[in-house]
């Protein structure tokens, strides 16, 4: 794992809290690997389908990472995994209120990143597709209409990421970051996906800077038409 | 007593939540503690005074996200 997210040049690692077992020490290994990688710590609230939920297990992640920073899940199904947009809202406006500071994982609709902006959130983080799933960007043109409208805010493609290129996708639509686990850890060669997976944020990025052209439907000749042998005027 | 730790059913002499982690041999530090959707912070667990039927949460970081 850690030679993973050396690999990925990850500045960022979410992490997740669980029930420890009496005289386990499963937490404290775990902590004791992330501290030696150069990353910044990002909380979450994995597996919570309730508000109150969310909110305590904030909380308690705050407890014992020292930091106001949480990705704040709400789960509404267990088979699609999907946000809670309705509970996702509550939950965050709690949190800011608290101090947090929230990194939504929402769906791609705008009409619920707009309500998590309003709350306070500086960041959204809708899903490419379900966790886990590798499909890539399933709903593409929402996602080009969220970096559109929310400009000013950090946007980020959580859930659903299968390979570099639906990573260089992302940033290629303008997206800050793209946040990925299964991807990785389900690869044949993890740390040689890692790097897989850093090549195509790099390429992304830069390919966003340059410009990007428009598509189109028609064909448009790269060679130019006069001066092309053999051609005759139709009349 | 009877309380709820980590979601199963416990018989627990211990009346604070500091002592309740020797009890039940919780070794280390790197814990969180909610009593009934409350965080304890670490500075209060010796103070913090457990009642029958209170439910405990001790939680720890984990993989995942």
């Amino acid at each position: 794992m850690q030679n993973a997210i050396r690999a990925s040049s990850a500045q960022i690692v979410t992490v997740s809290v669980r029930r420890e077992s009496a005289g386990g020490k499963t937490g404290d290994a775990f902590w004791k690997l992330i501290r030696e990688l150069d990353v910044t710590v990002l909380p979450n609230t994995a597996g919570c389908r309730t508000v109150r939920e969310a909110v305590t297990t904030a909380k308690l992640a705050r407890e014992l990472f020292g930091t106001p920073w949480i990705k704040l899940e709400v789960i509404a199904d267990n088979d699609t995994l999907q946000p809670d947009v309705v509970g996702l809202v509550e939950a965050a406006t709690i949190l800011i209120k608290d101090g947090f500071e929230v990194f939504p994982y929402c769906t791609e609709d705008l009409s619920v990143a707009t309500r998590l902006v309003d709350a306070g959130c500086k960041v959204v983080m809708p899903w490419a597709a379900p966790i886990g799933s590798a499909k890539g960007i399933i709903n593409r043109e929402a996602l080009k209409l969220l970096r559109d409208r929310l400009s000013d805010i950090t946007l980020v493609v959580d859930a659903g990421i299968g390979a570099p290129s639906h990573a260089a996708e992302a940033l290629e639509l303008g997206y800050d970051a793209v946040l990925l686990n299964t991807a990785i850890a389900k690869a044949a060669d993890p740390v040689g996906m890692a790097n897989a997976f850093r090549l195509g944020v790099e390429a992304g990025r830069a390919a966003y800077e340059a410009g990007l052209m428009e598509a189109r439907d028609f064909a448009s000749p790269s060679t130019p038409v006069v001066g092309t042998p053999f051609w005759h005027a139709v009349s | 007593m009877r309380v709820i730790v980590n979601g199963e059913e416990r018989e627990i002499s211990s009346s604070s939540v500091g002592a309740l982690l020797g009890e039940l041999d919780y070794e280390g530090t790197h814990f969180a503690i909610a009593l009934n959707y409350d965080v304890v912070p670490k500075s209060r667990w010796a103070e913090t005074e457990i009642k029958s039927g209170d439910e405990i949460e001790i939680i720890t970081p984990r993989q995942g996200g």
